[in-house]
């Protein structure tokens, strides 16, 4: 997609950083609720929700960028993806709006091959933040 | 452009359906080659897979079905004819075809197999059967045309409409030409029914035809009406309609059967090359294409257009449904169940007699709606059944073996998750009985049996279950080579050997790392087969067993139960967190002293009932945190498998309760120990212990 379309994007928040994920991927976004832990998966797949009768599995993104755990935030969010077919889960300290970004506003260059494992698709500039936009296969780990 | 992509999925869709019908005809065709129905039959498909594909843009595929639609044609009208070349030949472009469709749905375009090899084949198998002179096989054809307009004229007005002749001019400015005429069947087509055209529609699709076409058209609308709308479309220069009387033309008809006599005679002279049966077959066929024509019967052409009726979209009998429609009616249905068993619990009906007996009507009215949904889901096991033949038929003919296949049962309903599970299975275990089983002709007839084998394939409910059998009458498994391979890739060890009887022997090939086979075949003998069979009928909750006899055949015996999503299961809790076990699964719960447990080999055991039962702690398996460690009495639910047990210590019981199984899901798939998640009356969920794992 190399033209001068604007996409639009959630945007959340995790630990003071803002971020961003291409909403075509994105189903609903929820009020945090209980989690039943599933044994034996990654460390970050915290465990699994009930969506309205579906079980949905849920990625908890602070542990997955490796930053510290929080659990007192009374705004955390979890967005729910479609991603391949699979429903998962995002938690998120707090999700704020939907933004339409441009792709050339998404520079790309600071990326380089491996940072971050590759979560990172591009840093995107506005106003008076900066939101990094991120690449949802690569979070899943497909 | 058009909006192709929202109606890919109904192409894909009808496709495929067209293309099982395709494959169904075509055995049939081989087995009946001058049914007149068949070949009218698979006609159809050709023209109708042409036209989807042609409108979605699909070249390839457009261009190969056009082509055998054409030699169809000329089958229809006599001037080929079907032998196993051609069957053959037809089922290699089926398979292309196939092949198209497959691609266009993983890639979004045909892939890069070419046409053009078939497209030759099928010329010049034309050309092959065309020694009838050509201006004979014209005539034949205007002839039979008089003789099937002749008999639709009738049957039209006997319904009160009238048939009529119209000249279509087109503009000498007329680009398009095609388009021009598509509009102008549109048109007519909006008021009545095109049975017949001149040039065939073939050639004014094609542009074949100069500025002028003929058509006759039955309607019941006026005939200046409809003179008028012609001229209206743009292009058009004129156009000239007259009455059609059916009665000249059966006079036509009738002179054309005596001319007709006299010709297939001649026909028969030029086709002194083929072989008999061959002469046979095109007398028979054209015979049979006569008998259809001239026979003007009133209720014959109302059988004819019921039937068109009910092919183009079997009205009334079934309905399309969109599979996420399917499961969230299941989502809800279940929901209600977990709400139900909420109520029961909350025991309002023990203070209220009038809420006891709502809540038992309730009880009654959900047990039905759950039945009633999960029919729905049921379809018959014939869907997954019906590739098998044909594929039988390729399989005997490169193993050089002769087999009859045998089928029964088809219209047994599973349930949806099923047939599309047990597909593969069912292909591995048919191939194996072919491969390993049935022995070749030679063998067979030293044998005294009949060189031809037998495969039955049978399916048949039986209580809750269903039951898949696939038997032969082949060499039977070998006890011995069995029990040598076993010992071999120490599977298992020369007591268990002993202790075993031959049941239990032949039920060996399905572990993992099993196979006599001493050459490893395209089809068998990596040792890796069976087992996946096995783990994937016990992942639909079955359980698949042999029976053999050395020389007389092999039976492989599945069951599966006809309900899935709804379970029987024990709440326990390990720590603070809830689990459920099927109730199925489930020997006996009991209670044991601490201090009885004792270590053996690294492994926990107990005696209970005078035998040693190992134990496994569930709360360690699952690495469950913060647990009561002090407890003196241990809960243990003894679960089983086959015929071993297994002690699963829990922390606390919490009861019994009706639960729904619900999938994981696909990110989560490969997860341990865990066979699914249930959604409990609160709202929390639960997650399902696949007990089996829990063995080793």
């Amino acid at each position: 997609m190399e033209s001068a379309v604007a996409n639009k994007y959630v945007i959340f928040k995790l630990e003071n950083e803002f971020y961003g994920v291409g909403i075509d991927h994105v189903e609903t976004i929820e009020k945090m609720m209980d989690i039943t832990r599933v044994p034996k998966a990654e460390a970050y797949v915290k465990g699994v929700i009930n969506l309205r009768g579906d079980i949905v599995p849920v990625v908890d993104l602070r542990e997955r960028f490796n930053l510290s755990v929080a659990d007192s935030f009374a705004d955390k969010r979890i967005i729910i993806n479609r991603i391949d077919e699979m429903m998962i889960g995002f938690i998120v300290d707090s999700a704020s709006e939907v933004k339409d970004i441009a792709n050339e506003d998404i520079d790309i260059s600071i990326v380089a091959e491996n940072f971050n494992e590759g979560f990172v698709r591009g840093i995107a500039k506005d106003t008076d933040r900066v939101i990094i936009i991120l690449d949802v296969h690569k979070i899943i780990g497909v | 452009m058009f909006e192709l992509d929202q109606y890919i999925d109904i192409f894909l869709d009808e496709s495929k359906e067209h293309l099982e019908n395709l494959n169904t005809n075509l055995l049939e065709l081989e087995s009946n080659p001058s049914n007149i129905e068949t070949i009218n039959e698979i006609f159809r498909i050709a023209h109708t897979l042409k036209g989807m594909s042609a409108t979605m843009g699909f070249e390839k595929t457009a261009k190969l079905t056009h082509k055998m639609e054409s030699v169809l044609d000329d089958i229809r009208s006599g001037q080929a004819l079907i032998n196993t070349r051609m069957v053959d030949l037809l089922f290699e472009v089926l398979d292309r075809v196939d092949n198209f469709i497959k691609s266009i749905e993983s890639t979004g375009n045909e892939g890069n197999l070419p046409i053009d090899d078939l497209i030759e084949k099928l010329e010049n198998v034309l050309c092959a059967e065309e020694e009838g002179k050509p201006e004979q096989a014209e005539s034949v054809q205007t002839k039979e045309n008089e003789g099937y307009i002749a008999n639709v004229v009738k049957s039209a007005k006997a319904q009160n409409l009238s048939a009529y002749k119209i000249k279509v001019f087109l503009d000498e400015n007329c680009m398009l030409k095609s388009a021009r005429a598509f509009l102008v069947f549109k048109t007519i087509e909006e008021n009545g029914e095109i049975i017949y055209s001149n040039p065939p529609t073939e050639d004014i699709e094609d542009e074949k035809f100069d500025l002028e076409f003929e058509l006759i058209v039955v309607t019941s609308i006026k005939p200046e009406e409809l003179k008028t709308k012609i001229i209206n479309i743009s292009e058009v220069k004129d156009a000239t309609i007259s009455e059609y009387s059916a009665d000249e033309i059966i006079e036509q008809a009738e002179a054309a059967i005596e001319e007709e006599f006299g010709e297939i005679e001649i026909a028969e002279e030029a086709i002194e090359k083929t072989s008999i049966e061959e002469e046979i077959e095109i007398i028979k066929q054209r015979v049979q294409q006569k008998e259809v024509e001239f026979e003007i019967k009133a209720d014959e052409t109302q059988e004819e257009s019921e039937q068109t009726t009910n092919r183009k979209g079997k009205v009334g009998k079934t309905v399309r449904v969109d599979i996420n429609r399917l499961d969230n009616l299941m989502n809800l249905v279940s929901e209600l169940i977990i709400v139900k068993t909420r109520l029961e619990d909350i025991e309002i009906g023990s203070k209220n007699q009038n809420a006891n007996d709502a809540i038992e009507y309730l009880e009654t009215i959900t047990t039905n709606l759950h039945d009633a949904v999960m029919k729905v889901r049921m379809v018959p096991i014939e869907r997954v059944f019906n590739r098998f033949p044909r594929m039988i038929r390729d399989l005997s003919k490169s193993l050089d073996k002769e087999v009859n296949l045998i089928m029964s049962g088809e219209e047994t309903e599973v349930d949806r998750t099923v047939i599309d599970e047990i597909g593969d299975p069912l292909i591995h275990l048919l191939r194996n009985s072919l491969d390993h089983g049935i022995e070749k002709p030679d063998v067979r007839a030293k044998l005294n049996k009949s060189e031809v084998g037998t495969l039955k394939l049978l399916a048949y409910p039986d209580g809750n279950n269903v039951v898949i059998e696939v038997a032969d009458d082949g060499s039977g498994l070998d006890i011995e080579k069995i029990k040598k391979k076993a010992i071999e890739k120490e599977l298992v060890t020369q007591e268990k050997l002993e202790a075993m009887d031959e049941k239990d022997i032949a039920s060996l090939v399905l572990m993992p790392g099993f196979s006599t086979a001493d050459k490893i075949s395209d089809i068998s003998g990596r040792g890796v087969g069976l087992d996946v069979v096995k783990t994937k009928i016990e992942s639909l909750g079955g359980i698949i067993e042999i029976e053999t006899e050395r020389n007389v055949g092999s039976k492989f015996i599945i069951r599966l139960p006809l309900t899935l999503a709804i379970i029987q299961a024990l709440l326990i809790m390990i720590g603070n967190e809830k689990y459920a076990i099927p109730l199925n699964n489930i020997k006996e719960i009991t209670n044991i002293e601490k201090d009885k447990i004792r270590s053996v080999e690294g492994r926990d055991i107990v005696l209970y009932r005078g035998k040693t039962l190992p134990l496994v702690d569930l709360g360690d398996v699952l690495e469950v945190g913060e647990r009561d460690r002090d407890k003196k009495d241990i809960n243990v639910i003894v679960v089983k498998k086959g015929e071993r047990d297994l002690g699963i210590i829990v922390d606390d019981l919490i009861g019994q309760q009706e639960i729904v199984i619900k999938s994981l899901g696909k990110y989560l798939k490969g997860i341990n120990f865990v066979a699914g998640a249930t959604i409990l009356g609160n709202g929390s969920v639960a997650l399902i212990i696949d007990t089996n794992s829990l063995f080793n």
